[in-house]
């Protein structure tokens, strides 16, 4: 058997660094030593299968038996590649996020604003064969957070996405273009340099609106690739 | 040529998509009923720097079948919400012998990978089996510093009952695989 092609290494300043003292909860969570570097084995190019009847798709956050949530109704739609450009289908694209008040449908959330019984905040996609997915969703309101002086959380929604290697594994934040708190999010500063924050950063694309009815933001997302093609390999 | 998207921590609030049915690959009217191979209990408390339990991560394994095939169709993914002590548990086939690189062979592993808040991006280690005799042919625990490696090796309670803990910072702290 033919080893598999190993992933490229990550890009310097593409990701966030582990320690990051300015969002304190890193602090005792963060492990000291380097990970150890190991080959791609069959183990990390692989992936699960989740284009299967055990992960039905749930694109559809706007509604609850068919009552509508509060708030400014979107769609929500991207592009999953892998730093090759090549498209990634059957990828898992699992999203949560918080109510249009800033309120996550979440025992733990003690903020004080409304829950939406019409707003559960939860979805899951899985790319098509040119790998797009989408969604319908409403847009999340401001939180506050202890970090550990008070402050907001930016508007975003949590991403989490399986690709074709378990390598490839991410879990992400999309925010919202023009966003004032993203500033002095400490989060969001700390995802890596100007280029990789601004990724992070969905845009509004009139594409994607529905007249009368939804506004429309691209979120393409970009899982790690192979250091070389196939065909290179060869 | 495109970096990949930047990691974001998973939060507080990711239960908001945890299934906890996922974490027993073998249940019932899941993808892996009736799958043939020995069940185990893959279980453990992950700790911080200060040795206080981790109660809100996101755990997740992937792993081969008992013949260790990744292709079987045996779907080797699991998820866990850690409980109030820390605590993950998977109730799962103990895979087989994985090939490795250069025809070489891997000893059976299980990926553990840890997201949570004040992680910025997902860790990821592995569990092996303590006194499995292929360990010492293994070629990612050849990596793995001697004074270290038994951060890897899940140990045998009872019978089908294996414990990893996982130390995320300081003395004794696990050793997370980048691949």
């Amino acid at each position: 058997m033919s080893d598999p092609i190993p992933y490229r290494p990550i890009a310097a300043g593409s990701q966030p660094p582990l320690d990051l003292p300015s969002y304190r909860s890193t602090g005792k969570r963060h492990p000291m030593a380097a990970p150890v570097h190991i080959p791609t084995t069959l183990t990390e190019a692989s992936a699960p299968n989740f284009a299967t009847p055990w992960y039905a798709p749930h694109t559809n956050l706007s509604v609850v038996d068919g009552k509508a949530a509060m708030g400014e109704r979107i769609i929500v739609a991207g592009r999953v590649t892998d730093e090759n450009g090549r498209p990634v289908p059957n990828a898992m694209v699992e999203v949560w996020q918080a109510n249009a008040s800033g309120r996550y449908h979440h025992a733990r959330d003690q903020h004080d604003a409304p829950l939406d019984p019409n707003f559960l905040g939860r979805g899951r996609v899985i790319t098509d064969a040119e790998g797009q997915y989408r969604f319908t969703s409403i847009r999340p309101g401001a939180y506050p957070w202890r970090n550990p002086g008070p402050g907001w959380r930016p508007q975003h929604i949590h991403f989490g996405l399986h690709g074709t290697g378990f390598a490839q594994r991410l879990i992400t934040q999309m925010y919202f273009p023009g966003d004032p708190l993203l500033v002095m999010d400490a989060v969001f500063l700390g995802g890596g340099d100007e280029a990789a924050r601004e990724r992070l950063v969905a845009v509004l694309d009139p594409e994607l609106m529905q007249p009368d009815w939804a506004l429309g933001y691209r979120f393409d997302i970009v899982l790690r690739g192979r250091a070389a093609t196939p065909f290179e390999n060869a | 040529m495109t970096d990949a998207t930047a990691s974001q921590t998973a939060g507080p609030f990711w239960h908001m998509i945890d299934f906890p049915e996922w974490a027993d690959l073998l249940r019932a009217d899941g993808p892996n009923a009736g799958a043939a191979g020995e069940r185990i209990i893959l279980t453990g408390r992950i700790t911080d720097g200060d040795g206080a339990v981790v109660p809100d991560a996101m755990v997740e394994i992937w792993q081969a079948d008992a013949d260790g095939r990744y292709d079987s169709g045996f779907h080797g993914f699991g998820r866990c919400a850690t409980d109030g002590d820390g605590v993950y548990r998977f109730v799962t086939l103990k895979p087989g012998a994985v090939p490795g690189p250069g025809n070489g062979t891997q000893a059976p592993h299980i990926v553990i990978a840890i997201f949570a808040r004040g992680l910025m991006a997902g860790v990821m280690t592995r569990a092996y089996f303590s006194g499995d005799a292929r360990l010492g042919d293994d070629p990612v625990l050849a990596l793995v510093p001697q004074a270290r490696r038994a951060t890897l090796l899940a140990r045998q309670q009872k019978s089908g009952l294996w414990r990893l803990d996982i130390r995320l910072q300081g003395e004794g702290e696990t050793v997370f695989l980048a691949a």
